[in-house]
């Protein structure tokens, strides 16, 4: 016998306009069927304020607060202390932004909500660059990668540092539940929704999402993309707990040329280059080994 | 009623713990700091009810005053200068998404150089924003605006501004009534939107629209602007009525038969009024009309007024760097298509709180009875420059 572990209700109605193969849709539409319909979205400017469709229609079966760019920290900060007020703690306040709204514009209202310990789950939906305004990058962007403002051109400028990890920047707001996801494996993603629903306090979610067209990447393939990220451990899936790093899977090394070739963004990488990525993601991994190591045994 | 001897600071805070906001989202700046510090010790207190959210910045205290009035409940923040300018994307989108958001603002210059004194730069601004803005002449109006603005924010479904002058009011004590919250409560419903954040009920609040559809929703804000007008009118009578003082668009000081007028906002304007007297006992015709809504901009009262007068003076405690102070355009554009024909002349003064004194003013007074004579030799002027000249 199956055991069903993805809830069958839908909060997310035909009729989006993203483009095929958005990881950011499968995202919400995840996010949603955890959630429940006891849950109210705030969205900044980024793909998702254009995907739930043009007013007066509308995709989400959930009430959608649009919000400036840089503000869903503050977004979610105001609905949730309004609902207190007016006696309503159960629903859900989620915020769902982009990595620029994230790591970037939005960084400092999502760091004031996080001190100040608001109940708010925080939704940063990672596709690794500015994709509303047409793939320019972000801090989110990986090392290595193409955009539109990392051109490469004579000098071969495309992104030089690596990507600013904003889930451990989190951590170290002191944060009690902060996890990474993707699109392709759902019942972890379910699994860590639920998690963060049963906190009070601050949570906050980073969900891998492939943008095939940022990505220059094949739209069928972008689920299997996300899988490979995770395989080749550029993007781990892991859990910060109330102190404890969680490791969710740890599955056989696959190399991050595989995960790297079928991007059009990395086309231009040299073997040496591959090699670079490949020792750092190396390093990076070892690190959070070490993290769930020493935590688990700080915290027994 | 009590009788308090308190600052601007503490007159706006207590209108606002009156207004009963159930969320409040600052951040401090000189020289508003004193209003959210109270209101911080009320809510500790249990004095009001209400969630203080202690933002990161005025741009998130805006962010969150949206989102909390968009899920059904009143807020209020309040900032200065710089937190103002801040703020700026977030008071459009306040107004375009059709909150009553009421805020208290203290009138502070803009750096560079950097300046905490008063001046009209900050509001001034914020011109085209879409939020009502009051200039207040006083402590006591500064109580009494918070509580008359709600009302009208939520009938227009418009945010409010109350605008109190840096130091002149925010740090000054003046004796103020501190009406009793039973007579606040029969004056002020609680509050009650039409369209909320609802579980069940799942609407998006500021989707994309296209060029089909966007100029309608500006349209709508520029006909409650216009009803504002009438409203302001309206709820300030009815305020009157209610606590005994009553509000309108502007309040008008001798200006029946006064042969110039200087038209004037904020506490200044009590100075100017004393001047007039001066200026009356030595048997010239002064008055004064003091602009409290400067939006929406009351061109009927310019207008009446213009009709008799010789001559106007704007001043303006604020510059547009381009063509004089923007209330002096304001005037020149509502008297333009009305049948008065007179001159009108700008004054340029008091910025960065630089002192406005009674001496001043009658130069500026003189000047205006000079001009009516001989002609306007300057249209916009900078007043009390030291540039040694020594012509003021
Ligand atoms: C203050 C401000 N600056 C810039 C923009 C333009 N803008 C809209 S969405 C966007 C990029 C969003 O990127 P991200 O958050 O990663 O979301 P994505 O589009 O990739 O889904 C930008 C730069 C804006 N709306 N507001
Ligand atoms: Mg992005």
């Amino acid at each position: 016998m199956v055991k069903l572990t993805i809830p069958e209700e839908e909060y997310m109605l035909p009729g989006h306009v993203a483009c095929q193969g958005c990881g950011a849709t499968i995202a919400m539409r995840y996010l949603l069927k955890a959630l429940g319909g006891k849950t109210i979205v705030s969205i900044p400017a980024c793909c998702w304020a254009v995907i739930p469709g043009v007013y007066p229609s509308r995709t989400l079966e959930v009430p959608l607060l649009y919000t400036a760019f840089e503000t869903t920290g503050a977004s979610i900060s105001g609905i949730r202390a309004a609902l207190d007020m007016m006696g309503d703690t159960e629903t859900t306040v989620v915020g769902f932004a982009g990595d620029g709204g994230t790591a970037d514009i939005g960084l400092q209202s999502l760091s004031g909500a996080v001190e100040r310990g608001e109940n708010v789950i925080y939704v940063m939906y990672d596709n690794e660059a500015y994709m509303n305004t047409g793939i320019q990058r972000s801090s989110s962007t990986p090392a290595g990668a193409w955009t539109t403002t990392t051109p490469g051109g004579s000098k071969k400028e495309w992104k030089k540092r690596p990507k600013k990890s904003v889930i451990e920047i989190m951590i170290a707001h002191d944060i009690q539940y902060a996890a990474t996801l993707t699109v392709s494996y759902p019942e972890d993603f379910i699994k860590k929704v639920k998690r963060a629903m049963e906190i009070k306090g601050p949570k906050f979610l980073q969900v891998l999402s492939p943008c095939p067209t940022g990505w220059k990447s094949d739209p069928a393939k972008a689920v299997e993309l996300a899988r490979l990220a995770v395989q080749s451990r550029v993007f781990p899936l892991y859990e910060f707990d109330h102190g404890k790093y969680k490791i969710s899977m740890k599955p056989k090394q696959v190399p991050v040329r595989e995960y790297l070739k079928p991007q059009g963004r990395f086309r231009h990488l040299t073997d040496e280059e591959i090699e670079t990525i490949q020792m750092h993601t190396d390093e990076q991994w070892e690190i959070l080994l070490a993290k769930e190591k020493f935590t688990n045994e700080l915290y027994k | 009623m009590v009788k308090k001897v308190i600052t601007g600071n503490g007159a706006s805070a207590n209108g606002a713990r009156l207004a009963k906001p159930k969320v409040i989202a600052a951040y401090p700046i000189t020289p508003q700091t004193s209003i959210i510090e109270k209101l911080a010790l009320m809510v500790s207190n249990g004095e009001l009810d209400a969630k203080f959210i202690k933002v990161e910045s005025e741009h998130s205290a805006m962010a969150a005053c949206i989102a909390a009035q968009n899920t059904g409940v009143r807020t209020y923040t309040a900032s200065s200068s710089h937190g103002l300018a801040l703020m700026h994307e977030l008071l459009m989108w306040a107004s375009g998404a059709r909150l009553p958001i009421v805020m208290t603002d203290v009138n502070r210059a803009m750096g560079p150089p950097w300046s905490i004194w008063a001046d009209q730069q900050d509001t001034i601004a914020q011109r085209d924003t879409g939020w009502i803005q009051f200039y207040v002449a006083s402590n006591q109006e500064a109580l009494d605006t918070i509580i008359l603005a709600y009302k009208v924010a939520e009938t227009v479904n418009l945010p409010a501004m109350s605008i109190e002058d840096a130091f002149i009011l925010s740090h000054t004590m003046e004796s103020v009534d501190i009406p009793e919250q039973e007579t606040v409560d029969s004056f002020l419903p609680p509050y009650e939107p039409k369209f909320r954040l609802k579980v069940g009920e799942p609407m998006g609040f500021g989707s994309l629209v296209m060029p089909e559809g966007y100029m309608e929703f500006r349209y709508k804000i520029s006909e409650a602007m216009d009803e504002a007008r009438n409203v302001i009118r309206t709820v300030g009578k009815e305020f009157g009525e209610t606590f005994g003082r009553k509000y309108g668009l502007v309040e008008e000081y001798k200006t029946d038969d006064a042969e110039v007028v200087l038209v004037i906002a904020g506490s200044v304007a009590s100075t100017a009024m004393e001047v007039v007297d001066m200026m009356r006992d030595e048997g010239k015709k002064a008055g004064v009309l003091r602009i409290r809504s400067f939006r929406p901009f009351p061109y009927e009262e310019i207008r009446k007024v213009a009709k008799q007068a010789g001559l106007i003076g704007v001043f303006d405690r604020s510059y547009t760097g381009g063509f004089g102070g923007a209330i002096g355009t304001e005037v020149k554009g509502a008297l333009y298509n009305s049948d008065a024909s007179l001159p009108v002349k700008n004054y340029i003064a008091g910025l960065g709180g630089r002192d406005i004194t009674p001496k001043v003013l009658r130069k500026i007074f003189e000047d205006m009875f000079e001009s009516l004579n001989g002609g306007v030799k300057k249209e916009v002027e900078w007043v009390g420059l030291r540039d040694g000249s020594g012509r003021w």
